[in-house]
């Protein structure tokens, strides 16, 4: 029993550790063929990671990453790639700015307002895409892709300042307008020269709890996870796969419209055009290195940041930043490729070591049918 | 088996061919050697045709045009397996489908041929076709090496017979010099266990009535089809109905439409007195409907997920597995290590996957559970399919032992010694329809495959017995009673 568990412990961390291992190595060799020292840019990001301002940045965007990287895992444990992920985050997190700019409620009620806002927003477009599929077999792969650009078109004609954007005087910046204080989230100070954690990381680490209660222990989460493993069988255990589908699209969304909120209710306060964008395909590659697995989301989405921030310093050594970009792409890769390994020597493994259990009499049957007995005797009569 | 065929390797012992050592380390090193294997499960694209399945992952032998079409005839020609090349698979039947399995088998120059089961899925009258194929080969020199729990078809087919039980090698037997009967008290150590049902526990209390129930499907080219026409029938309680059928007459949707997958276009189905023709499937689970399903790997389990989630699987609204809408993982586990001990379910423990588990230990744990949530009806389909001598003498054993307390059946099999020894009715579908009936006490099999193949309709006996069509006539009492 024990030794099962281990081993599955062991199998768990086989095959980031493999794609980790993998990445790096191949990162490597396309510093060698560049031309470049192919060690010394790792020696930068360590050293820059070690400053406190920049640990703070990474801790900030891992928050943001985490989130995007749940609504992502949500559909991925229920088999449903939403790839649409960005599209939800920037069009909630530019309704959720509008609407926090527009209002000024006392404070905990404006945030929970925006908040709100922001996931309806993300439910709303991740429901589109869900919709598609239960009516009309979309598959949510194609109609997430569409809606990200429709999102982008939308978000661009909506904040124009003819619509209700606005422009900054002496700039060329466009907003959606402050936020007043009061929505303003809280955030944890960690020194004047080292800036603050935004106060929504924390509540991003909690909706890992949630994340890992919901799916582990909750009927709903059974089910999901029952889809997920196999539709099929999952349907004849009385699952309503059309129901789930939908269900989880418009949760995932809703996460999605979430990982707007750390940005823009700890720093920005508005939403403008050089809000983050992208976020929601870096959670993919987080949520796929995680293992849909809450804690592994965690450790995946501090790793991205680390390499996205303590990236920054290379330009000043005459390295190119972009080599964090390539060591991001080449993890992706690699993670696709070892799980699929890790996954099929898992279940070989148990395979031979059940039978080999079994073969050695370690069954948990204490009973021994009494036929097995006569078995010397009876072979031996023919 | 897995070992021959090079899946697995041994920790000890030797294996030789054509008088020369042999060590396998994957199937392509046995098929290098002119081992080659039929498995029970078909391992065919039903999408492609009978040429792309046979050259799929053998291109390189003969290409993948004429010439490997040239082989395939002649092959086919050879062995008299009369395989059409260009047939889309899945518009071929059970049969047929075999004969394309032993033909890729063939294809790749096998000299030795491993058949697991090859019966299982076949009609008395296929099965003989199939051996007129199996005694061809072996007039050609090859090797086959017949794995079957059917002690008479071992009897007529083979030439030398090897027992196997629990991994060790029981004892050889001759078998012009063997009858039945020693063969399977070599095999169990006891007497074959037999479906036979003794007493018959039929009440008059209807549990399931089904009545004029039709489904349609649309074909993918547009065209509307009828699977399911007209079937009414009636179980009651402590009453195990059986359809007999050849594979894809409708028995599957009749399961899904029983078992909400499907909702039906017309007809009405009532559990214990209350109409669930369009109620969702978690409800129907949930008023007492247990499935023991026909492909146990797509849709009874979670290969993947540990043995007590699987015991959770289509039980998690239903107590120990919940309370409330929380899991109660404890309880759960709990009754998982109960279900393991109570139906004998042979595992290391309750973390282990279920796809580590043989066929028949995964099907325990399918009847285990279901049987723990003590359902009224019992929908059964091919029960014990792929599963070995001991654990199909317990499943019967359960499922009699359930219909003693009140439990109704259905059952659905391709096993007929399965369907006649359990049932107290028989039913025979034919395109959708329930073209005859029969009483279990005095058919044999050869006449119901003659019924199988729409051959026969209506009462299959001379004497005029009422039909069992009106739904609460059904059954016919007195016939078992006869028994």
């Amino acid at each position: 029993m024990k030794k099962f568990d281990k081993d599955r412990l062991i199998l768990g961390f086989a095959g980031p550790v493999l794609a980790l291992v993998v990445a790096v190595v191949l990162t490597t060799v396309v510093l060698l063929v560049s031309g470049s020292d192919p060690f010394e840019p790792y020696r930068i990001m360590f050293e820059s990671a070690s400053y406190v301002d920049v640990q703070v940045l990474i801790v900030n965007q891992a928050g943001t990453y985490y989130l995007a990287a749940l609504a992502v895992a949500v559909g991925f444990r229920m088999n449903l790639f939403n790839i649409g992920v960005d599209g939800q985050y920037r069009l909630a997190a530019m309704m959720a700015a509008l609407v926090g700019a527009s209002v000024d409620l006392p404070g905990p009620l404006q945030i929970a307002l925006i908040v709100i806002v922001a996931m309806l927003v993300g439910a709303f477009w991740s429901g589109i895409a869900g919709i598609l599929k239960t009516t009309r077999g979309v598959s949510e792969v194609v109609s997430t892709i569409m809606l990200n650009s429709i999102a982008t078109s939308l978000v661009a004609w909506l904040i124009l300042p003819k619509n209700f954007g606005v422009q900054p005087a002496g700039s060329n910046n466009l907003t959606t307008g402050e936020i007043p204080e009061s929505g303003w989230f809280p955030g944890l100070s960690m020194g004047a020269e080292a800036g603050e954690i935004y106060g929504f990381t924390f509540v991003a680490a909690a909706c890992g709890l949630i994340y890992w209660f919901v799916l582990g222990r909750t009927r709903f989460g059974f089910d999901l996870r029952a889809t997920g493993a196999s539709e099929t069988a999952a349907q004849a255990s009385g699952v309503d796969a059309k129901k789930m589908i939908l269900t989880s699209m418009l949760i995932s969304g809703a996460v999605a419209g979430l990982a707007g909120m750390p940005t823009l209710l700890g720093d920005t306060h508005t939403y403008s055009l050089d809000f983050p964008t992208g976020i929601g395909f870096t959670g993919i590659t987080i949520a796929l290195l995680g293992r849909n697995n809450p804690l592994g989301i965690a450790f995946s989405a501090l790793l991205i940041a680390f390499l996205d921030k303590a990236s920054a310093s290379l330009d000043q050594y005459g390295y190119e930043k972009e080599i964090a970009t390539i060591m991001q792409g080449l993890i992706v890769i690699s993670v696709v490729v070892s799980y699929e390994l890790v996954r099929r020597y898992g279940i070989r493994r148990q395979q031979q070591k059940v039978g080999a259990e079994l073969a050695a009499g370690g069954a948990l049957t204490t009973e021994a049918r009494p036929q097995n007995d006569q078995t010397e005797k009876e072979g031996a009569a023919l | 088996m897995k070992i021959l065929y090079g899946m697995q390797k041994p920790d000890e012992g030797t294996i030789t061919v054509d008088g020369a050592e042999a060590a396998f380390t994957s199937p392509a090193d046995a098929i290098a050697r002119g081992i080659g294997m039929v498995h029970q499960h078909f391992m065919l694209a039903d999408n492609f045709t009978v040429l792309e399945n046979v050259v799929l992952g053998g291109e390189s032998l003969y290409g993948i045009g004429a010439k490997a079409r040239k082989k395939i005839k002649e092959i086919s020609d050879a062995y008299g397996l009369g395989v059409r090349p260009d047939a889309l698979v899945e518009d071929l039947g059970v049969a047929d489908r075999q004969r394309v399995e032993i033909l890729k088998v063939l294809y790749r120059g096998a000299r030795i041929l491993i058949l697991d089961e090859p019966t299982a899925v076949l009609v008395p009258q296929e099965v003989e076709a199939l051996f007129d194929n199996l005694r061809e080969l072996k007039a050609e020199g090859l090797t086959v090496i017949f794995i079957s729990h059917k002690l008479g078809e071992v009897l007529s087919v083979a030439d030398d017979i090897t027992v196997i039980r629990r991994g060790t090698t029981v004892g050889t037997a001759d078998p012009a010099h063997t009858t039945t009967k020693q063969l399977a008290e070599l095999m169990v150590g006891s007497e074959l266990p037999s479906p036979e049902t003794r007493e018959s526990t039929v009440t008059d209390i209807p549990m399931l009535t089904v009545d004029g129930l039709r489904l349609t499907a649309t074909d993918p080219d547009g065209a509307v089809r009828e699977v399911l026409d007209g079937i009414t029938f009636t179980i009651h309680q402590g009453e195990v109905l059986g359809i007999a059928g050849v594979e894809g007459n409708g028995q599957t949707e009749l399961i899904e439409a029983l078992m909400g997958l499907r909702d039906p276009d017309g007809g009405v189905i009532t559990l214990d007195t209350a109409d669930i023709s369009h109620a969702p499937t978690r409800k129907r689970r949930e008023d007492g409907i247990g499935y023991i399903p026909e492909d146990r790997h797509r849709h009874g389990l979670l290969l993947e997920a540990p043995l007590w989630e699987n015991r959770i699987l289509g039980h998690v609204t239903e107590k120990p597995n919940s309370r409330g809408g929380l899991l109660d993982l404890k309880a759960a586990r709990a009754d998982t290590t109960r279900i393991v001990r109570e139906y004998d379910v042979r595992t290391p423990g309750i973390e282990v996957t279920a796809a580590s588990l043989s066929g028949g230990n995964q099907q325990k744990l399918i009847v285990g559970r279901e049987m723990s949530h003590s359902p009224k009806l019992l929908i059964a389909a091919h029960p014990t399919r792929g599963v070995d001598v001991g654990a199909q003498a317990q499943i019967w054993d359960q499922i009699r032992e359930a219909r003693r307390d009140g439990l109704a059946v259905l059952l659905v099999s391709a096993d007929l010694d399965e369907l006649i020894g359990l049932s107290d009715t028989l039913r025979v579908m034919y395109r959708g329809r329930l073209v005859a009936d029969a009483d279990p006490a005095t058919i044999t099999p050869e006449e119901l495959g003659s019924a199988m193949t729409g051959a026969a309709t209506g009462h299959l006996e001379a004497e005029p017995e009422p039909t069992a069509e009106a739904p609460l006539a059904a059954a016919a009492p007195p016939e078992d009673d006869a028994r």
